[in-house]
C-alpha cells in the first residue's frame, strides 16, 4: 500500500468519490437553475425543495405502491415535473413582466411551504431508502473499493447532463429554446409558442432536480431538509460558473464537488466553506464567473 | 470624490421637491405618534414582546434601506444581525463589558463584515447579488457552527448578563431595559429617515432607478452602493446586538438563512420602499409567530403562504397601500 502525503489511499479515493457524487448533484441542479434562468429570468429558489420532493416521491412509490427504484427514477421526475408545470402556469406566469427579484421571493415562499408541509408529515429525522438490489456490493479496484451504487450515480448524472447539453445545443427544440432565450418576442413572431416553451422549460428544470433527488435518496436519507442547505451551495456554484454555458455548469459542478472532496481529506475544517471561499476568489478575479458572459 | 461633491447640489434640490410641506408635517405627526406608542406600549403589552418587535423592526428598517432605497436585494442579512448578536453576547458575558459597549462592539463588527461582503457582492448585479449575499451569509453560518469556543455551537451563548448601563443603571428589570431599547430603536429610525431624505439618499434612489444614467451624470455608483450596504449592515448589526442583550441569548438561528428570509418577509408585508412599512411588517410577523408558536412547523408553511400572497397580490405591502390611498409617500 502506498501513501499520498500521509493520507491512506482508501480515504483519499473514498472522499474523491464522495466529492464526485456531490459534484454530480451540483452539476444537475445548477444545470436546471441555468436552463430555467435562461428562459424565465427567475432564480428558482424552490429547486432544493423540488430535489427533496424527487427523493420523497421515490420513497412514497416504494413504500405506498411497491414501485421499485428503476420505475421511480422515471416516475418521480415526471410527477415532480408536472407539479412544476402547474406551479409555473398558476403562479410564476403571473410575474412575467415584473422585476425578476419577485420570482426569487415567490419561489422562496414556495420552498418554505413545500419543506414545511413535508416536515409536518414526515418529521425531520429522515427516512431510509434501500439501494436497489442490482446495485448493492461493489468492485475492488486494487487501490480502493468502489461501491456499485456510487459508480452508477456518477455515470447516470454524467449521461443526464450530456443528454441535456445535446438536447439544448444540437436539436431543433433546443434551437427554439435558445432563440426564445435570446429574444422571446421575435421567436414568438416566427410562430413558436413561447409561453408553452417557458412552461415546459420550467417543468424540465424541476424534473432534473427531482431526478437528482431520486439518485440521492439511497445515499443520504430521505429528509425534508435535504435540499435547503444544498440549494445555497448550488447558488455559489452558479455564481462561480456563470449561467451562460451548459457545459460550463456541468464542468463547474463536478469540479467543485471534487475540490470539496479533496478539502475533506486535507483540511476537513474548511470542507463546508471551501465552495464559498472559491466563490469569493472568483468574484475578485473574474466577477462574471468562469464561463459567464460579462453583464 | 470632488466630482461627487460638486454634483450633490441638484440632488439636494430634488430632496426639497420630493418632500413637500404637507408630507413633512404628516411624517412629523407619525414620528410623534410612534414616540407616544413607544411610551405607552410597556404598560399595555408585555415589555419583552415589545422589545422583540422593536429589535426586528430595526432589523427590517435596515434591510429596507438597502432594498427599498438602494435597490439591492440582500438575502444574507442574517450574517450581520447574527454576527453582531454573537459579538455582543460574547463580550458582555466573557469580557464583562457593559451593555452599551457590547452593543457598540457588535455593531462595529457588523459594519466591518458589511464592508467586506458588500465590496464583494456589488461586483455582480440583480439576481447574482442576491445569491452572493446568501452564499456569504451561509459561510458565516458554517463559521459559527464550527467555532463553538466563540459561538457555543448548537447551544449558542446563553445566560448573557444584561449588566449595568454605563456601569450605573441595572438593566435586569424588563421595564428599565425597555427604555434603552426604545431609545436605540428611535435613534435608528431617525438615522434611517435622515439617510433616505439626504442628498446621499436621493442619489441612491437615482442609482436604483437608472444606474447607467446616474453614472453618466458623474456619480460613482459603486461607492454609493457600498456605502448604503455598509449602513444597512451596521444598523442590522445594531438590531442583532441589542437583541442578544434583551433575550440574553445569541444562537445559530440568528445567522441561519431562515432569518434572512424572515426580514425579507417583514419588509415585504409592511411595504417595500416605504419608510414606516418595515415597522408594521415586523409587528405583524412577530405577533404571528407568537400566536402560532404552538403550531411548530406550520409557522414555516404560513410564512411561505404569506410570501406567495404578498408577491402575487399585495406587492405594495400594508403601508404601501395606505400611502397610495392618501396619495402621500410614507
Amino acid at each position: 500500500m502506498f501513501e499520498l502525503l500521509g493520507i491512506p489511499p482508501q480515504a483519499l479515493f473514498g472522499q474523491v468519490l464522495l466529492g464526485l457524487i456531490n459534484g454530480s448533484f451540483y452539476a444537475i441542479l445548477s444545470l436546471g437553475l441555468a436552463v430555467i434562468f435562461g428562459l424565465l429570468n427567475i432564480i428558482n429558489f424552490a429547486h432544493g425543495a423540488q430535489y427533496m420532493m424527487g427523493a420523497f416521491v421515490a420513497w412514497m412509490c416504494l413504500n405506498y405502491f411497491g414501485i421499485n427504484y428503476w420505475a421511480a427514477l422515471l416516475l418521480a421526475p415526471l410527477i415532480v415535473g408536472v407539479f412544476g408545470v402547474i406551479i409555473e402556469r398558476v403562479l410564476i406566469a403571473r410575474l412575467a413582466n415584473l422585476d425578476h427579484l419577485y420570482g426569487l421571493l415567490l419561489t422562496f415562499g414556495l420552498a418554505l411551504i413545500i419543506q414545511g408541509l413535508f416536515r409536518n408529515q414526515y418529521g425531520s429525522s429522515g427516512l431510509p431508502y434501500q439501494i436497489p438490489p442490482q446495485l448493492t456490493g461493489g468492485q475492488n479496484l486494487g487501490f480502493m473499493f468502489l461501491p456499485n451504487y456510487r459508480a452508477w450515480v456518477i455515470a447516470a448524472s454524467l449521461v443526464v447532463c450530456l443528454a441535456t447539453w445535446f438536447l439544448i445545443e444540437k436539436t431543433r427544440l433546443g434551437a427554439y429554446l435558445r432563440a426564445a432565450t435570446e429574444n422571446p418576442t421575435l421567436t414568438q413572431a416566427f410562430g413558436i409558442n413561447v409561453p408553452l416553451l417557458v412552461t415546459l422549460t420550467y417543468g424540465f428544470g424541476v424534473a432534473l432536480a427531482a431526478f437528482a433527488g431520486v439518485l440521492a435518496a439511497p445515499i443520504y436519507s430521505v429528509n425534508p431538509n435535504m435540499g435547503a442547505d444544498l440549494i445555497i451551495v448550488v447558488f455559489a456554484v452558479v455564481v462561480i460558473g456563470g449561467m451562460g454555458s451548459i457545459l460550463g455548469a456541468i464542468i463547474t459542478g463536478f469540479g467543485l464537488g471534487l475540490i470539496e472532496g479533496l478539502t475533506k481529506v486535507f483540511y476537513p475544517e474548511a470542507a463546508a466553506t471551501v465552495i464559498f471561499i472559491i466563490m469569493v476568489l472568483v468574484l475578485l478575479v473574474k466577477p462574471a464567473g468562469l464561463f459567464g458572459r460579462t453583464t | 470624490m470632488a466630482n461627487v461633491a460638486s454634483t450633490d447640489a441638484p440632488a439636494a434640490g430634488l430632496a426639497v421637491i420630493e418632500i413637500d410641506h404637507g408630507t413633512a408635517r404628516l411624517h412629523r405627526m407619525i414620528f410623534i405618534g410612534i414616540a407616544i406608542a413607544l411610551a405607552v406600549a410597556p404598560f399595555i403589552a408585555y415589555p419583552v414582546f415589545v422589545m422583540k418587535v422593536l429589535c426586528f423592526a430595526l432589523f427590517a428598517l435596515a434591510f429596507n434601506l438597502l432594498l427599498g432605497y438602494g435597490g439591492l436585494l440582500s438575502f444574507g442579512h442574517a450574517a450581520y444581525f447574527g454576527m453582531a448578536s454573537y459579538v455582543s453576547a460574547y463580550t458582555a458575558k466573557n469580557w464583562g463589558l457593559t451593555p452599551e459597549l457590547a452593543i457598540l462592539l457588535g455593531t462595529c463588527v457588523a459594519a466591518l463584515l458589511g464592508a467586506l461582503f458588500g465590496a464583494l457582492a456589488i461586483r455582480r448585479q440583480g439576481i447574482y447579488f442576491a445569491m452572493i449575499t446568501l452564499a456569504l451569509a451561509q459561510m458565516v453560518f458554517f463559521f459559527s457552527l464550527q467555532t463553538p469556543r466563540f459561538t457555543g455551537g448548537e447551544d449558542g451563548i446563553q445566560a448573557v448578563p444584561r449588566g449595568k448601563l454605563f456601569g450605573l443603571i441595572n438593566l435586569a428589570d424588563d421595564r428599565t431595559l425597555y427604555w434603552v431599547v426604545a431609545i436605540i430603536f428611535m435613534a435608528g429610525l431617525l438615522a434611517i429617515y435622515r439617510i433616505i431624505h439626504s442628498p446621499f439618499g436621493q442619489v441612491c434612489k437615482a442609482i436604483r432607478d437608472n444606474e447607467p444614467r446616474a453614472i453618466s451624470l458623474g456619480y460613482r455608483a459603486n461607492q454609493y452602493k457600498l456605502t448604503v450596504f455598509v449602513l444597512s449592515a451596521t444598523l442590522a448589526g445594531l438590531a442583532g446586538a441589542t437583541k442578544a442583550i434583551v433575550f440574553q441569548l445569541a444562537s445559530l438561528t440568528d445567522v441561519y438563512w431562515s432569518m434572512s428570509g424572515e426580514v425579507v418577509l417583514m419588509t415585504l408585508v409592511g411595504g417595500l420602499g416605504t419608510v414606516f412599512g418595515p415597522i408594521v411588517g415586523a409587528l405583524v410577523i412577530v405577533s404571528m409567530q407568537n400566536y402560532l408558536a404552538s403550531l411548530g412547523a406550520w409557522v414555516t408553511v404560513v410564512q411561505g403562504v404569506i410570501f406567495v400572497i404578498c408577491v402575487l397580490l399585495f406587492r405594495e405591502g400594508i403601508v404601501g397601500v395606505i400611502a397610495k390611498w392618501i396619495k402621500k409617500p410614507l
